[in-house]
């Protein structure tokens, strides 16, 4: 069976887990309202979808 | 083998799961929407389709399976008599799912699961919304003419 020949230094780890980023939240902007929502979901602001009341939303 | 026997089980044994999702179904067909959580809705949506087709179909034979996957009999009588009816000319597709973000206490997707019956009605309003903003427009290039023209009769 192969089997590593030397320990793994912390740079060589740490170099190659760099490229594993956190990037953050999707999000785009509500139409009617303009807040920031999630892709794909209702606002949650003015409770609007694709142009028509979803939710009530209260204020 | 269960290959591609594809299903969402929702933590709960398959009579537990009937019996929720007819629940869920028949006050889908009550109330024409209803409040849950994505995989729940995604999977209630199955057998909505479903029922809505035993309902196309309307003879006593699909009333009677209807009834015994629903076990609500005034549910199955709205289903036949007000909800399929209004589904005549669509084929398939008779829900849908609008995503609302995620509940608080255990993040769950949720979502609201309804019935596709005011999609032609709101789409129409819509365009006659623009018409009527088009329409306004050279009414609105009228007025001033119809001032300068006062202004100019004043003037002389």
């Amino acid at each position: 069976m192969g089997v590593p020949k030397r320990k793994m230094s912390k740079m060589k780890k740490r170099s190659r887990k760099a490229a594993n980023r956190y990037e953050g939240v999707e999000a785009t902007f509500c139409q009617s309202c303009g807040k920031p929502v999630a892709p794909h979901r209702a606002c949650k602001g003015c409770g609007i979808y694709k142009g028509k009341q979803v939710i009530t939303v209260s204020e | 083998m269960r290959h591609r026997k594809h299903t969402f089980k929702i933590g709960r044994s398959g009579a537990h799961r009937r019996a929720m999702l007819a629940n869920m179904v028949s006050s889908l067909i009550e109330c024409g929407e209803i409040k849950t959580t994505l995989v729940k809705a995604k999977e209630a949506r199955r057998l909505a389709d479903k029922m809505i087709t035993y309902g196309k179909k309307g003879d006593l034979h699909h009333r009677r399976l209807a009834i015994s996957k629903l076990r609500d009999e005034t549910a199955v009588k709205t289903l036949f008599d007000k909800v399929a009816p209004s589904f005549l000319e669509r084929k398939g597709g008779y829900t849908r799912i609008i995503k609302t973000g995620t509940r608080v206490g255990d993040a769950a997707d949720m979502c609201i699961l309804q019935l596709v019956q005011d999609s032609t009605a709101p789409a129409k309003p819509a365009k006659k919304v623009k018409k009527v903003e088009k329409a306004q427009e050279p009414t609105v290039v009228e007025t001033p003419a119809v001032v300068e023209a006062s202004a100019e009769a004043k003037a002389e």
